[in-house]
């Protein structure tokens, strides 16, 4: 199961100010850990929400502006994809995350395919019904 | 928290703590048995305890020095053991009085590349290596591979079982191999990484055409390995292989829960971020040396994902790429594949060539798809009679339904234009 975990932002994060060379420098070892273990997908930061900009899209209207998005309460700051068991893994793993000033974790699931079980679509529905030559497997094993 | 939060942060934090907790038990006590049995109590203790005092700080020291602690007090009483304990005794002088819990994450990383090293040691059969080390390395209970392999827990339970014995017996040591043995035991890795992620991928048994459990397994174990040995282009070839065909999942099955064959897929939901871990993992495989068979398969499923559409498909590197494969794996089906790849790239009178020579191929007699291949061929030649026998005779070979489905439909296609009209 992917999950995907963002980091809140914060005042000091959307006025421009870095992380600090110690606080990156802790980080190191925790993201090192979560690669080792073959759980790390991705991770990323992102620049603040003054480098943003954003689509409303209604019904065929779009209206564009650009940042920073000040009326809002929560913006993300950056992200890491991880690939676990269960929500309970990601939480243990990202409880001892090694921050240097209160942060904010949001972690969420990905969508599985079967959650759309109910839903096909008439391309689905066409290739269904048309069957061709197999993608052939290759030996070694099997 | 209530019991069942307890349990289920537990079962999390034994997923992610215990190959580590139980490599490093197995270099202290030179037994995996043992290891894993310490490793299982210190999570009974933690269970008694935790409740109580709340869950540590860093559950994975905690756990360590219970276990430790543990692992010295059973061999100061096991009489028969006295050799190793006097190796303790002499790792615990050199260390000072008390054992020292903080260990060197480079040291931890080593015990768990030895313990990957013993759990797919060849002197195990291929179910047995699969096994160990699911439970060993994945982090999974007995119960959870039973249950991912469709089999009974007690048989699971006695494979490993006998597994834990035979390696003990056969005196395995605790070690990274080194020289000629070192390409063959990383060899019995991959394989048994790659045979966890095909029975995902291309489950056997059991009604579902995927268990997406057993590939994330292999892709979590295959990750492990590559940042264990990132020297190994065979390793990152696994890596990418793994990585390409599951980017596909996504695809591969349709709304029935039907096979839905690869030129066919629908490309837009294959997983993108799959494919560029992918096609990273293949680039430093290639950067690290020849591409082996692994590497290779990743560099023709690299084609298929690179191409945006089934028509867009470089099949003469695709054939190739199987002429590379069929030297370094000489075998009949990789040939069979080539034949389709030549057969795309220069027309099907030339993967024709190619398929004739198979004809009288003992390894092929009972595969249906050789003269399906060979009836498609023959059809795009508008050899109407020939390619009719060739479909008849693999409706004959063909087990499942949906191939004979197939099949049916073909044999329809080969009345000829003349006929149909």
């Amino acid at each position: 199961m992917k999950f995907v975990i963002f980091t809140k932002a914060d005042k000091d994060y959307e006025a421009g100010v870095l992380p600090t060379w110690e606080a990156i420098e802790k980080m190191g070892p925790f993201n090192e850990q979560l690669h080792k273990d073959g759980v790390l997908l991705a991770c990323e930061g992102l620049r603040p929400s003054s480098k943003g900009t954003r689509l409303r899209l209604d019904e065929g209207r779009t209206t564009i502006t650009d940042g920073p998005f000040t009326e809002s309460k929560e913006l993300i700051a950056g992200f890491w994809i991880i690939e676990a068991k269960s929500r309970e893994e990601v939480v243990e793993r990202f409880a001892g995350a090694p921050f240097d000033k209160p942060t904010t974790l949001e972690i969420r699931e990905f969508f599985q395919p079967e959650d759309f079980a109910g839903i096909v679509t008439p391309e689905q529905q066409a290739r269904h019904d048309k069957v061709t030559l197999d993608d052939l497997k290759v030996a070694p094993p099997m | 928290m209530s019991d069942a939060d307890l349990q289920n942060r537990l079962a999390a934090i034994w997923r992610i703590e215990s190959p580590r907790l139980i490599a490093h038990l197995t270099r202290v006590t030179r037994d995996v048995g043992r290891a894993e049995d310490l490793a299982a109590d210190a999570f009974v203790s933690a269970l008694a305890q935790w409740p109580d005092e709340g869950i540590p700080r860093n559950p994975g020291a905690w756990l360590m020095a219970i276990a430790k602690r543990r692992a010295i007090d059973h061999l100061r009483r096991d009489t028969k053991l006295v050799e190793k304990t006097a190796l303790l005794a002499r790792e615990l002088s050199a260390g000072g009085a008390e054992p020292d819990f903080t260990h060197a994450i480079e040291e931890i990383d080593d015990d768990v590349l030895r313990l990957m090293f013993v759990a797919c040691h060849p002197v195990l059969s291929p179910e047995a290596r699969v096994a160990l080390t699911l439970k060993l390395l994945g982090g999974l209970t007995t119960a959870g591979i039973a249950r991912a392999y469709l089999t009974a827990e007690p048989t699971i339970a006695q494979r490993i079982v006998r597994a834990k014995r035979t390696l003990s017996d056969a005196n395995v040591p605790f070690e990274v191999p080194s020289g000629p043995e070192r390409l063959r035991r990383v060899a019995s890795i991959l394989e048994a990484v790659y045979l966890i992620f095909n029975e995902g991928y291309a489950a056997t048994a059991g009604d579902d055409v995927l268990r997406p459990e057993l590939v994330d397994d292999a892709l979590r174990l295959g990750r492990m390995l590559a940042a264990l040995l990132p020297s190994d282009s065979e390793v990152y070839g696994l890596v990418a292989l793994m990585e390409i065909q599951a980017s596909r999942i996504p695809a591969r099955v349709g709304p029935d829960g039907e096979p839905i064959l690869l030129l066919d897929q629908d490309r837009a939901t294959w997983d993108q971020l799959q494919i560029r871990r992918g096609l990273d993992a293949l680039d430093r495989a290639e950067r690290l040396g020849a591409l082996g068979s692994y590497g290779l398969q990743a560099a023709i499923a690299a084609c298929h994902a690179r191409a945006n559409t089934a028509e867009q498909t470089d099949w003469r590197r695709i054939a190739d790429l199987y002429g590379e494969l069929a030297r370094i794996v000489p075998s009949p089906i990789v040939e069979l594949n080539r034949g389709v790849a030549v057969g795309m790239a220069d027309g099907p009178a030339a993967g024709l060539e190619i398929i004739d020579r198979l004809v009288r191929e003992p390894a092929l007699a009972a595969y249906h798809l050789l003269p399906s291949v060979r009836g498609d061929l023959l059809l795009k030649l508008r050899r109407y009679p020939e390619a009719r026998t060739e479909f008849a005779r693999a409706y004959e070979l063909a087990r499942n339904t949906r191939d004979k489905e197939f099949l049916l439909k073909r044999l329809d296609e080969c009345r000829g234009p003349a006929v149909r009209g």
